[in-house]
């Protein structure tokens, strides 16, 4: 399976954008959710980027008031996961220019796009950040 | 800005923003969801624009954790909807907001499949990444083809490709028959020769999926991986944009080396040149940088180097130098790259040689355990716990035993868990043991189960010379101050035993013991209370010559809960007092305990279990299983770090293993004792020239019948109850003068092996089932089609279900109107392995007629069994250490229907058993394995071995053997008996019941069918 989902959390806990990859309800997504990002927001500088929680692991990163949190299974190689987070924090800053909280929140469809054409099924699909952000670029043209 | 015209659903996120508290957000969404109910069911022809903009209202509600349970519909219509946008749109929608049993998206297959067979490639990759995130079942039955066909195509641009790839992978993890292997595997080597970076990708992915399912068909992928990684790793022709701060794409490397990591070996020396000298580049050329991303790209590639380097049999010179990369690791500040180094050294341990070298750094890993971050000091537990053997248990478990004062709550159960069982398995002397035990329960009171302290109770009971000092030890807990109630517990039980033995002692008087425990009375809850009352019983026959004083003292406690209103203190004070009264008789009745019989420990058993669960779902459940914690797999690693074998005396007894290095006779020193104390000292080396023997031995069938049967019948509790499952029938039909108008054994027969389908059908109503399985949980949805014109009444459904399983249904409606389909699902836990049936008690009445029916509900035991292959140096030691009943039973079974073996496959893989191909080298024999989870035994790996006789196939000999005897015993009988129906019920296998029409397994067709 590889990635079980992907979450962008600010600060204070909201979410700000949730994809997953599993099926899970909404009473359960939000408990997960609660959970997690209870534990990682807890975590300070100088604490690793991964925390184990039930029989997962988070790999998540920090940028300004935003997390990113990707939820993975317990084999899978943390530092190409926390660095994938990096690539899509710089595709997106390709496409919006020095994105922040409000873009994602206010172009939900568009980080959905790119998450869409980064991942699929819970596997690496695409890592050229010029094949990623071509999709949304026809769209733009299309409106 | 994209949001062109979108202004109302940036208004509503920014009133959303806006909202002071969540009751006020509530009110917001609330609102907003009312407001687009109404639009979609008032406003028929709402523009694909409106809807677009709703359902992404919909999306941004769904997304705040809020139930959108409507709406569905439009956004699967937007699928059709000619423009870009719209299509996009609703693509995406869907596949966020519906999962693949959602009826919905049954209506949308046709569109999607036209989408992906369609010339327009953005619709192409559209429809193929829906497929890739929800497709279900049907969607691989209809798409396979088309989608084999597009990853190949010469005409299709490397972005449907990709797309296709991975579109494949799950339409394979759906229904894995969807590939065929003979075709495929030379097209999967072909697609691995592409140029294009984001297809290989995509593509790596769909290889590993196939290859851990059957590395076997796919072996001439290997050197195509090796060329890649090649490729990449020594950047040959790789385009800027796939240079990630320098590196090669390192999520490309990192997967194609995960890939190699499913062949079991590789024999072309020319591949295994070229790899490992990639491999060594890798090792040897990864520098730190400053660059933090940089740094972590080309780490991921080294870690994963690291893992492989580990799976292949490398020389010993490369193996140290990764374990003193790892030692390197371990030590440096940056807390990723320690997680890491913890995390590969304790994989490590499997690898045999490196242990010694790794405990060379046993300084640096306890700083880490005392790391302020709980993820590294569980990294660095796990490594303590694994390579802890009899040469440091004492250094270790001191260090564990120390940080339980600081470590983190959270941790506390598990550290203490784990202490308790090094310091069982390696105690230099068992005094040194009950020392632990004590200080544990002392620490962390609240965190050590019953099982810790029933352990050290049966220690002490079992070995007379440990029993004076257990004594003082007690005393002297129980002389401080505030003591945690467990403590109360292990010390009166302790106390009242063998106090007596202390009786020469300084403040050891029979009225001091009793005043020290009494101390403790008014402090424990009424849990505790009885064990005191038992020792104080005990004290009481003890105290020679009698003494009357303290006999008053304790005839008085007892007499003062006569009247208690808790049953077992009660009962305890009235039957101690009388017996207390009866003088000489006293002594017999309140003997010492007897010794306890030989056990294995439950608290090993229990950490297994913890373990089992943490890699429930993972696809490559083992791999997991091993990483969170080597330790807990230990008696397969290493020799010399293995858990004492079960010793057959009634006696327990510490075995000593003798250490790596250490070829001094470590024979146990030990008090003078008794003639009946049994020492053993096993040599763990010796029995392993025989390792394989019980495998690979010869065919025995020619057995007496049964002779290897009759294991722990009794000793496996409700076994017995178990319904004959041989008769499959409806429970009782009763007087019903309805007749069911389908075979309901043939049903369930085919239902116990597929997921969907009717399971009873009469002129009246059709009952159709659909289930899902996840782990030990399943979510079953029964239909209930009412085939009249006249409504159906009186409907009731009750589910009997069997002790092993806990179900809900939800509330079933009283009545079924006119030619409709109701449906209601059904939640299922599974507890614990058994092979009881759960019931289905319905009825209903048409007009006059009553009609009460009892089915059987499909929810087996193989229902839970999730299909996981083993590779060679898995399997053996697992199947070596489960080494005899109750968890490994055998049995011979006869008189079957003559059956190929590629037909007993066919079967096996059908129960959710993965064939294991040549694993064995006899090819008349089969080994299987899978995973089966329940609430008890959490995922539990069974291994299967089914020896057939090429010249007389009607009988075969089975071997099952789990971590878990009732586990083993009803997985056997259920093959068995799956083995022997097979035989005499149906002549078609049930792998492919008799399908009766092409749509009933489709509740949705089911319906049309229905109303047409």
């Amino acid at each position: 399976m590889g990635i079980r989902f992907i979450l962008m959390v600010n600060k204070q806990g909201q979410t700000r954008l949730a994809q997953y990859y599993e099926w899970l309800t909404v009473e359960e997504r939000r408990a997960l959710e609660g959970e997690i990002v209870r534990k990682c927001l807890a975590r300070n500088e100088q604490q690793c980027s991964f925390v184990e929680h039930r029989n997962y692991k988070i790999v998540y990163r920090r940028y300004a008031s935003l997390f990113f949190l990707v939820g993975v299974d317990n084999d899978e190689n943390e530092l190409a996961i926390l660095e994938f987070i990096h690539l899509l924090v710089e595709t997106m800053d390709r496409h919006f220019g020095n994105v922040c909280e409000l873009d994602i929140m206010f172009h939900l469809e568009k980080a959905h796009f790119m998450l869409e054409e980064m991942v699929m099924n819970g596997s690496i699909v695409e890592t050229s950040k010029a094949n990623i952000l071509s999709p949304i670029q026809l769209m733009e043209k299309a409106t | 800005m994209a949001m062109h015209g979108m202004r109302g659903l940036a208004i509503f996120i920014s009133d959303v923003r806006n909202c002071q508290n969540k009751e006020l957000e509530r009110l917001r969404v609330d609102k907003e969801l009312g407001n687009i109910r109404n639009r979609f069911k008032k406003e028929k022809g709402l523009t694909p624009y409106a809807k677009k903009k709703y359902v992404w209202k919909m999306l941004y509600i769904y997304m705040l954790g809020y139930d959108v349970d409507f709406g569905h519909m439009e956004a699967v219509s937007l699928i059709s909807a000619p423009k870009y946008p719209e299509k996009q749109v609703g693509y995406i929608v869907t596949s966020c907001l519906l999962n693949e049993n959602h009826d919905f998206l049954r209506l949308a297959i046709n569109t999607v499949r036209n989408d992906i067979i369609g010339r327009n490639e953005t619709s192409q990759c559209l429809a193929l990444t829906l497929v890739g995130n929800i497709g279900g079942r049907e969607f691989a039955e209809s798409l396979a083809p088309d989608v084999q066909k597009l990853i190949l195509s010469s005409s299709c641009r490397p972005l449907v490709r990709k797309k296709a790839a991975l579109c494949l992978l799950r339409l394979f993890r759906k229904s894995p028959d969807v590939v065929n292997v003979d075709g495929w595997a030379d097209r999967m080597a072909q697609l691995l020769d592409e140029r294009d970076l984001g297809v290989l990708t995509a593509s790596m992915s769909l290889l590993v999926s196939l290859v851990s399912n059957n590395h076997e068909a796919y072996w001439t992928c290997l050197p195509k991986c090796v060329k890649i990684l090649e490729r990449l790793a020594r950047n040959q022709d790789v385009p800027q944009e796939y240079t990630y701060y320098g590196i090669p794409s390192p999520w490309l490397q990192v997967k194609t080396m995960r890939a190699l990591q499913y062949f079991p070996t590789i024999e072309d020396p020319n591949s295994r040149r070229t790899l490992f000298e990639v491999l060594q580049h890798i090792l040897m050329g990864t520098d730190v940088v400053k660059n933090v991303n940089k740094n972590n790209a080309s780490h991921a590639v080294l870690f994963e180097a690291l893992a492989l380097v580990m799976h292949l049999d490398a020389e010993k010179e490369m193996l140290s130098q990764c374990v003193a990369l790892l030692g390197k690791f371990i030590a440096v500040r940056e807390p990723n790259i320690r997680y890491l180094g913890l995390e590969n050294m304790a994989r490590m341990l499997i690898v045999t040689d490196v242990q010694e070298i790794i405990k060379r750094h046993q300084a640096q890993i306890i700083t880490s355990l005392k790391d302020p971050d709980i993820s590294i000091c569980r990294r660095a537990l796990d490594l303590l716990y694994g390579m802890c053997d009899v040469t440091n248990a004492k250094d270790i478990v001191e260090e564990l035993l120390q940080y339980l004062s600081s470590a983190d709550f959270t941790m506390l159960e598990e550290l203490s868990l784990k202490a308790a069982i090094l310091a069982e398995k390696f105690a230099p002397d068992l005094s040194w043991y009950v020392d632990v035990i004590l200080q544990l329960i002392e620490k962390a009171g609240d965190f050590i189960s019953d099982d810790i302290w029933f352990r050290v109770v049966q220690f002490v009971t079992n070995n007379d010379d440990l029993q004076t000092y257990a004594a003082a030890k007690a005393k002297e807990y129980l002389d401080k101050p505030a003591v945690h109630e467990k403590m109360v517990k292990v010390c009166a039980y302790i106390l009242g035993e063998y106090s007596h033995l202390l009786a020469r002692r300084p403040g050891c008087t029979p009225k001091e013991i009793f005043s020290i425990i009494h101390e403790k009375l008014p402090t424990v809850r009424t849990t505790t209370i009885p064990i005191l009352l038992s020792a104080y019983a005990k004290i009481l026959i003890h105290t020679q010559p009698p003494d009357q004083v303290l006999r008053n003292q304790i005839w008085a406690v007892f007499t003062k809960y006569e009247s208690c209103i808790d049953a077992e203190i009660q009962q305890r004070a009235v039957e101690y007092f009388a017996l207390s009264r009866k003088g000489a008789a006293l002594m017999d009745i309140l003997a010492e305990m007897p010794k306890f019989p030989e056990r294995q420990s439950s608290l090993i058993k229990k950490a297994e279990d913890a373990e089992g669960g943490t890699a429930e779902q993972s696809a490559i459940k083992l791999r997991a299983q091993q990483q969170p914690s080597n330790a807990l797999v230990v008696t397969n690693q290493h020799p010399a770090n293995r858990a004492p074998p079960p010793v057959s005396v009634g006696q327990l007894s510490l075995v000593k293993a003798p250490s790596m290095d250490d070829t001094e006779d470590h024979s146990i020193e030990r008090a003078p004792s008794q003639e009946n104390v049994n020492i053993s000292k096993v040599d763990p080396q010796a029995p392993s020239a025989d390792l394989l023997s019980d495998l690979l031995g010869p065919l025995a069938i020619e057995g007496p019948p049964g002779a290897a049967v009759q294991y722990e019948h009794n000793a496996t509790p409700g076994l017995d109850s178990g319904p004959d499952a041989s008769a499959i029938v409806p429970v009782a039909e009763e007087t019903n003068t309805i007749q069911p108008i389908v075979n309901i054994a043939e049903r369930f027969r085919a239902l116990c092996f597929k997921d969907s389908g009717i399971l009873y059908e009469d002129p009246y109503i059709q009952i159709g089932i659909k289930a899902e399985w996840r782990a030990h949980h399943g979510r079953l949805a029964l239909f209930l089609g009412n085939k009249n014109t006249s409504p159906l009444i009186s409907v009731q459904a009750l589910i009997l279900p069997p002790a092993h399983l806990k179900m809900e249904l939800s509330s079933v409606p009283d009545t079924i109107p006119p030619r409709a389909q109701v449906q209601f699902p059904l939640e299922v836990v599974n507890l614990q392995p058994s092979r009881d049936v759960a019931v289905l008690d319905f009825s209903y009445k048409f007009g006059t007629n009553k009609v009460n029916i009892k089915l059987h509900l499909p929810a087996l035991l193989n229902k839970f069994l999730q299909p996981i292959s083993v590779s060679t140096e898995e399997f053996f030691p697992q199947w070596r250490s489960l080494a005899g009943p109750p968890l490994k039973l055998q049995e011979v079974v006869r008189g079957l229907r003559p059956m190929a073996l590629t037909e007993m496959e066919n079967l096996l893989h059908s129960f959710g058993l993965m064939i294991s191909q040549g694993l064995d080298p006899n090819p008349n024999n089969l080994v299987a394995s899978t995973i089966f989870c329940s609430e008890k035994t959490h995922g539990m790996l069974c291994l299967v071995r089914i020896e057939t006789d090429p010249a007389d196939r009607t009988q075969l000999r089975m071997t099952l053997a789990s971590g878990d005897p009732t586990l083993t015993f009803e997985l056997k009988e259920f093959i068995k008996e799956q083995l022997v129906s097979i035989t005499t019920v149906t002549p078609a296998p049930p792998a492919a019941p008799p399908t009766p029409q092409i749509l009933s397994s489709d509740p949705a067709a089911l319906l049309a069918g229905l109303l047409s």
